[in-house]
């Protein structure tokens, strides 16, 4: 129920810059995800915009407040910690009142909520129990249950799942997307290394790196139209394929040839004239390639491994230099008897993208 | 020969000693009482594996016996005859320490000071725990807290006499009590009843960086993310500090707790280099002490009383530390 703005914010710690430029508009109700490598600053911008971490530079505005020195329980928000944090000594039903206590509500009122919570997350059988006679998930449930109750406007959630199973944290996170779908109003922030969780649960993701925003976009335009390479890779896996290329037409339909595999590829990208020439980065999808016959193709090589997952193939062709990533394609269903022969494959020009300086030449100018 | 040299003598054939008896035990175990041959090999290594423990148990079955079990009970068999051991007395002594005032004081003054000193330093304690953990200089006040530590109780005892000195030019209470315009100066360690408490405070300060240390451990072994959420919750530092961070280490406290409070039972230097248990400030440790050498028997009576009463304390001490273990 809220709408959260950045702006240019920043965090150093003493002389070290760990964050810088951040802007950011988030609307009420949405569901951003923080995604990024490890160490980008996921964690820090939230505990920045929880309130455990000074803001250094810049603001943060909550439904048009400033937030900067507001202190972390005025702010309206609630988090939930990857290590559940819950309090140890305190049964589940002591953890979620904790809040309300202190807030001095009355009996009726802590009951009510601590009812409520217990319900949707399934969790009235555990309210006497302490944490440590739960399981991962039955505490995630609880520490979640702990921010529903103080019904916060704005929920931030640190990798919450990472702590659990891999069956569990699917269900999990179908839970966490049906309470986003019970509660439309609440805004939520939640970071994740899951490029599952992202692409299910996002209204946009927000991709951190290098102390900065890298794009924001909904999931599927981070998919299809990465602003530059490290967004192209960093989304999708396997990650992107990427071959050095040369601008031989341009035009609506710009071609380009590539020298390592010998190929020549026609893209829906548009060029300009004086684009003739331009050193690019084809960047095709492992899911977009499909083998070919025709002239004009992306790669042609030796398939060097066949890993086949049942429902895909992925292969790995071998490269000219020994230290460049592998070129993979994953084609659907399953096929054998690939390794060892030299294979042409390509991809539906609509399905390729054109880096110049790591930037999309769709987002160069802007 | 040197003091090194013998040291170093004693040092190498107490290592030596230890390994050559577990090896030669084991060897004669398993080569000459239960050798793996003969008709039924398995037997016989089953049950040198059921022996073979108790080797390794047996020195300190051995040293326990000698150094702890036998004397409680000779203790015991002693406390039950006269001075010279030769006039059996049944329970005689316990009932002459029940008939005596001393006794009662001793035991009503002790129970005092099991109350106050083991609350007061653990308290003193962890408030200093929790408020240095942050700061920079941190460290600093914490090892002057703990230096006292080090020092030994009747050397503690003779600071504190100075600090209680029956003048204002050297004892710093009277300096206080003339600076706040009071003209002559009186003795604290001869104000009955009280004078116990001003004993105790020396205890008190020697015990505080005890429970500093073992508390500011255990504090900081608090997840730091259940005081994030707690700060979240709009919890303020004293209810962070009383409701989320004491009862997390509400095990260590007690640890510390009983383990000052068995020391406390124990102590009798401070009584005795103060008033050497004069002004009604005797405790059945300095009353055992003033007993030893015009005994009519009874000193090992008290160390009975003595260690009945501590033990109660030392069960739940273990027990304690034992759940902490888990
Ligand atoms: N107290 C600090 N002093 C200096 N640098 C710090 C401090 N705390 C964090 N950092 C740095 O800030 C950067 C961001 O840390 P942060 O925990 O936000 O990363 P993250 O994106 O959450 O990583 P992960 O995905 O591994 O959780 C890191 O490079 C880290 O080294
Ligand atoms: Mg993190």
């Amino acid at each position: 129920m809220a709408e959260l703005k950045l702006n240019d914010v920043a965090k150093s710690y003493g002389p070290i810059n760990v964050l810088r430029d951040i802007d950011l508009d988030i609307a009420e109700g949405e569901l951003i995800v923080f995604v990024g490598p490890s160490g980008c600053g996921k964690s820090t911008l939230l505990r920045m915009i929880a309130g455990l971490e000074k803001i250094t530079g810049g603001t943060l505005t909550i439904d048009g407040v400033r937030m900067n020195d507001v202190p972390p329980s005025q702010r309206g928000i609630a988090m939930v910690f990857q290590s559940y944090a819950l309090y140890p000594h305190m049964s589940v039903r002591d953890n979620m009142a904790f809040a309300l206590k202190i807030a001095k509500k009355s009996r009726a009122e802590i009951d009510a909520a601590v009812t409520r919570a217990a319900k949707v997350l399934q969790l009235e059988d555990y309210l006497d129990r302490l944490p440590k006679a739960l399981s991962g998930g039955q505490r995630q449930r609880v520490a979640i249950g702990r921010a529903i109750v103080r019904d916060p406007k704005v929920y931030l959630f640190d990798e919450p799942l990472s702590n659990l199973d891999a069956a569990l944290r699917v269900a999990t996170r179908i839970e966490i997307a049906q309470l986003k779908e019970a509660m439309p109003n609440s805004t939520m922030i939640y970071v994740t290394h899951d490029q599952v969780e992202a692409m299910t649960l996002a209204s946009r993701i927000v991709v951190l790196a290098n102390k900065g925003i890298a794009q924001v976009g909904t999931p599927l335009e981070l998919y299809e139209t990465p602003r530059n390479e490290f967004v192209a890779q960093f989304i999708g896996s396997p990650a992107m394929n990427l071959m050095a290329g040369e601008v031989i037409e341009t035009g609506p339909e710009t071609v380009v040839c590539l020298p390592e595999g010998a190929g020549t590829l026609a893209t829906k990208i548009p060029t300009r004239p004086e684009d003739k020439g331009l050193q690019v980065k084809v960047g095709i999808r492992p899911e977009d390639m499909r083998p070919t016959e025709d002239a004009t193709f992306a790669y042609q090589g030796e398939v060097e491994i066949v890993e086949a997952l049942g429902e895909v193939t992925q292969l790995y062709f071998r490269r000219g230099t020994p230290e460049a990533d592998p070129v993979i394609a994953k084609l659907p269903g399953i096929h054998t008897g690939l390794r060892g022969r030299s294979l042409k494959i390509t991809a539906d020009p609509a399905k390729i993208h054109l880096f110049a300086n790591g930037v999309s030449l769709l987002h160069r100018d802007a | 020969m040197s003091p090194f040299l013998q040291g170093l003598i004693t040092i190498c054939l107490g290592v030596g000693g230890c390994v050559a008896y577990f090896w030669v035990s084991n060897l004669v175990l398993d080569r000459v009482i239960f050798p793996a041959r003969g008709r039924d090999p398995g037997r016989n290594i089953a049950r040198a594996n059921m022996v073979r423990p108790w080797l390794f148990l047996f020195p300190a079955l051995f040293s326990v016996t000698l150094y702890l079990v036998y004397p409680v009970v000779g203790s015991f068999i002693r406390s039950l005859y006269n001075r010279d051991g030769d006039v059996f007395l049944g329970f005689g002594n316990y009932r002459a320490l029940w008939g005596d005032d001393g006794f009662r004081t001793a035991l009503l003054n002790n129970f005092l000071w099991v109350l106050v000193v083991p609350a007061g330093a653990t308290f003193f304690g962890l408030i200093v725990a929790q408020l240095t953990d942050r700061l920079k200089w941190g460290a600093i006040a914490k090892s002057i807290i703990f230096m006292p530590m080090a020092i030994s109780f009747v050397g503690a005892s003779l600071i504190w006499k100075f600090v209680y000195a029956n003048n204002a030019q050297i004892g710093l209470l009277n300096a206080i009590r003339a600076f706040f315009g009071a003209t002559s100066p009186i003795d604290p360690l001869q104000i009955p009843f009280w004078n116990n408490f001003f004993l105790m405070v020396i205890l008190i300060w020697i015990q505080t960086g005890f429970a500093m240390v073992i508390l500011s451990a255990a504090l900081r072994g608090i997840p730091e993310e259940t005081v994030e959420a707690a700060v979240l919750d709009g919890a303020n530092p004293f209810q962070i500090f009383f409701r989320i961070m004491v009862p997390q280490i509400w095990p260590t406290i007690m640890v510390v707790w009983t383990t000052i409070t068995i020391l406390t039972l124990k102590i009798f230097d401070i009584v005795y280099a103060s008033t050497g248990g004069n002004f009604g400030t005797q405790i059945l440790p300095s009353y055992m002490m003033q007993y030893m050498f015009r005994d009519d028997g009874r000193a090992t009576a008290i160390a009975i009383v003595i260690m009945i009463v501590v033990l109660p304390v030392m069960i739940y001490n273990i027990r304690q530390a034992r759940k902490e273990l888990d």
